[in-house]
């Protein structure tokens, strides 16, 4: 009972955050670039529990908590920004009634 | 070897959920497909002894980030995008850095990590490390999320507020 090789979770991770960038990069959705970014942070979420549990392979599970924690933060700062980020988009909408992010170029250079 | 398998099925499910999150035209779909990726990456985590986190990320972003996205959604009506991948410029050139910034995180990540993920004991799920590093070593660090989070609520509330008139002549 060996497992799968944690390399094979950081190749996951990386697959996903390539696509979420992929996706905040070109989307003009401004609900759908948020939505990348959420799957970039949990793409993130995924390395550092790989990681972590590399590590508490290697040092003890003590050791691997730590990776552990910071995940916890990472999902607590992106229920923050989610609940700031949507009430930006209300009050977006509220004063230009749409949130395609092409015709938001007010502060365009 | 039933790991693997596990392994196999989740990560699919993962990959192709978030391909879809990105593809798809209707923002509800998207939402809807995040939380097929989230469920799948909860698999993950307890493969990676992380109980307690795969618990929270359904709990809470599944359960309630996401369904906030669905409230916004619905409250703007927001509709299908008529423009979905059709192979743009803009789109091919953020294919080309997607597939940059995925050899490059490969190339950083391949001596990262050498070990089996092997399935997790009953110690290494116990709850009480996790407490005891979170409520001691990292007291400050909670403390402080605890303050982001009702800043964010503060602020969320503030921005997305409807002005009363009497509020707009008094400026």
């Amino acid at each position: 009972m060996s497992g799968v090789p944690i390399g094979w979770y950081l190749v996951l991770a990386a697959a996903l955050f390539a696509i979420g960038t992929f996706g905040a990069l070109t989307r003009r959705n401004g609900i759908t670039v948020f939505l990348s970014i959420e799957l970039m942070l949990n793409s993130v979420n995924l390395a550092l529990i790989a990681y972590a549990r590399e590590v508490a392979l290697t040092f003890g599970a003590a050791a691997g908590l730590t990776g552990q924690v910071v995940v916890l933060f990472v999902i607590a700062v992106a229920a923050a920004e989610a609940a700031v980020g949507l009430a930006l988009f209300i009050a977006v909408y509220r004063n230009r009634r749409t949130i395609d992010l092409d015709r938001l170029n007010l502060m365009r250079w | 070897m039933a790991g693997t398998i596990v392994f196999v099925l989740a990560a699919l499910a993962a990959f192709v959920s978030a391909l879809v999150v990105v593809a798809h035209r209707n923002p509800v779909y998207s939402v809807m497909s995040l939380i097929v990726t989230l469920l799948s990456l909860a698999v993950l985590f307890v493969q990676l002894a992380g109980h307690f986190l795969a618990v929270l990320l359904i709990l809470v972003y599944a359960g309630a980030i996401l369904v906030l996205f669905l409230f916004v959604i619905m409250l703007l009506n927001v509709g299908t995008d008529r423009r979905g991948l059709a192979g743009t410029r803009l789109q091919r050139w953020g294919a080309i850095v997607g597939a940059v910034l995925f050899a490059a995180i490969l190339a950083s990540l391949q001596w990262g990590a050498t070990l089996d993920a092997a399935p997790p004991t009953e110690d290494e799920v116990a709850l009480t490390p996790l407490a005891r590093a979170l409520f001691g070593d990292y007291l400050l660090p909670f403390e402080m999320a605890g303050l982001l989070l009702l800043a964010a609520v503060v602020a969320a509330t503030v921005i997305a507020r409807r002005t009363t008139p009497e509020e707009r002549e008094s400026r």
